[in-house]
């Protein structure tokens, strides 16, 4: 059955309007989608219906809470195919999940002189916290290069990974050049040298079917935000030797198995991570998202997107004096092209495009290390989702041809 | 078409100061010197002063960043020559309402600069227009001896 994606997009009442008297066309997903109303009515729901704290009191607005609290953790779990909710921990988003990671398991297991790989196609998120740790521990941070069309350099990788790695980590999908890295094969080779593989997924589970126990890595981080659940909300799965492993970095109610005064003991896996009332409403609010985007299906969302892709390209191409970053072929990559017009600063072409209706994001992407590898103070990008079409795609190329013209040719 | 509209923002003289900026480069002798980043978009600007009892008798900007940051960088360089230190700061703050929509009392010394009032109507923009002058202000700062920054969040 072909989902009829353009009639998808009357589920996004926000996509219905005018912005500079032009009709919206939202291409700012990477940053954050929209949320379908299937979800806000769910949110609103719960407020109405059921809002009470979870795991304590016996009334029954507290059951109620606690049974779709955790039964969103249950959905999760399925979505990315998660052995068991006990290795399903929910966080704020992409960032905490991975700063758990390095504060909690990090210091724990990394001493001086060992290194820490990443790459450089990674979110700030996913090198910060690294860096962090390698100053505290005096370990070296390195960094995985590029090849020409911004993919990861495999000989490098292999190079940079030796039995002195403790950690690596890396994002699924690169959040400036669409690329989709080859987590399975790294992970094998990661664990062959005796490392722990974390990766960073706030780009592909939205887009793509992900199947943690197939990926094989010790962890999964990914935000809730960008796959139409609301802010605030995001995942971690871990294995469940390395979580039990973990101490907690939050202490407070809702963690605790029990509290004397001068020693306390932790719940079971995944509670004792969640310390204090959760984003209970973030929680559910993930749930009806993922209910959507199965619904929907992800591989035919993944298809879709691709599609656009190979749909924009050829016309990209022909646009002289437009630098495009990352892999040529649609397959490497998800609906994320980072471009720049020479000649033109990308933030002059962010406002011009946004006169024309058409939201896209200009800067550095909170990955400065790559901008700094590719030789570009910034870029503009747009990226693409399931509700976006081929109208869109078409806007898209109509304005920035516009907005070209209009910086290189209105001045003599 | 709504690209017309870019025409408040993107004026002929803006466009102009930043294909053909003004006093782009570097000094042989400086008295005072800062470099300013704009955290949020990766701009980066470095202004360079020379100072004589109280006057800027020189000025260079160096730096990478959007039409609006570098054409405003050139504009004020044509605006703070010749000034003191404090008219040079006067200016800066008025610089600072004009790009917010408000009233300039002195249109004249602030020339070309005015051409960016038209930034109030892009409120995402307004700290690309105010990034040079920022630097000025803090350049000027414990009487011209000139600090390093970063320009913070307000």
């Amino acid at each position: 059955m072909t989902v009829p994606y353009e009639e998808l997009r009357k589920d996004f009442k926000i996509l219905d309007q005018h912005v500079n008297d032009e009709p919206l066309v939202y291409l700012d997903n990477a940053a954050t989608s929209q949320k379908p109303e299937a979800v806000l009515k769910t949110v609103e729901d719960y407020y109405h219906t059921s809002n009470a704290n979870v795991h304590r009191g016996v009334h029954t607005l507290a059951e109620r809470a606690t049974v779709q609290y955790e039964g969103s953790r249950e959905k999760v779990r399925r979505f990315i195919n998660a052995p068991d909710t006990s290795e399903v921990l929910f966080t704020r988003g992409t960032t905490t999940s991975l700063n758990w990671v390095a504060r909690s398991l990090g210091d724990e297991i990394v001493e001086r002189g060992d290194d820490i790989v990443i790459s450089y196609m990674e979110h700030h998120s996913n090198i910060i916290p690294w860096q962090q740790l390698a100053k505290r521990k005096g370990a070296n941070l390195k960094y995985i290069e590029l090849t020409d069309e911004g993919m990861l350099d495999m000989a490098d990788l292999k190079k940079k990974i030796t039995e002195n790695t403790k950690i690596v980590s890396l994002t699924h999908v690169s959040n400036v050049l669409g690329v989709v890295n080859p987590i399975r094969e790294i992970t094998d080779y990661v664990h062959e040298k005796g490392g722990i593989m974390v990766v960073d997924g706030a780009q592909a589970v939205p887009h793509m079917p992900v199947d943690v126990q197939a990926l094989d890595a010790d962890f999964y981080a990914f935000s809730g935000h960008k796959m139409m659940a609301p802010t605030g909300i995001g995942v971690l799965h871990g294995k469940r030797k390395w979580l039990e492993q973990m101490e907690p970095l939050e202490f407070g109610g809702e963690m605790i198995d029990f509290v004397e005064l001068q020693d306390s003991t932790w719940k079971e896996l995944p509670w004792k991570f969640e310390a204090g009332t959760p984003n209970i409403a973030g929680a559910i609010g993930l749930g009806a998202a993922i209910d959507y985007l199965e619904n929907v299906g992800m591989s035919g969302i993944m298809d879709h997107e691709q599609n656009l892709v190979a749909y924009l390209m050829p016309k990209l191409e022909e646009i002289d004096g437009l630098t495009l970053f990352g892999p040529k072929k649609a397959s490497d990559r998800t609906g994320v092209i980072a471009f720049n017009i020479d000649g033109v600063h990308p933030h002059d072409v962010a406002t011009a495009m946004d006169m024309e209706g058409v939201a896209v994001r200009a800067g550095h992407h909170c990955a400065q290390p790559l901008m700094t590898y590719l030789n570009q103070p910034a870029t503009a990008r747009a990226s693409f989702y399931l509700y976006n079409t081929i109208a869109d795609a078409d806007k898209f190329v109509e304005a920035l041809k516009a907005t070209k013209e209009f910086f290189l040719d209105g001045l003599d | 078409m709504a690209l017309t509209k870019l025409d408040q923002l993107y004026r002929a003289v803006i466009l102009d100061h930043s294909k053909n900026p003004r006093r782009r480069g570097v000094l042989d002798k400086a008295t005072t010197q800062i470099e300013l980043k704009n955290p949020t978009c990766g701009d980066v600007i470095q202004v360079q002063m020379a100072i004589e009892e109280n006057i800027i008798t020189d000025v260079r900007f160096e730096g990478s960043g959007c039409t609006i940051s570098m054409s405003s960088a050139s504009m004020m360089t044509d605006a703070i020559l010749g000034k003191s230190i404090e008219d040079a700061l006067m200016l800066a703050d008025e610089f600072s309402g004009v790009v917010q929509g408000e009233e300039a009392e002195h249109k004249h010394e602030l020339g070309d600069a005015m051409m960016l009032s038209g930034v109030s109507k892009f409120p995402a923009r307004i700290k690309c227009a105010t990034l040079s002058w920022k630097a000025l202000e803090k350049a000027l700062e414990a009487d011209g001896t000139g600090v390093d920054g970063q320009l913070k969040h307000d």
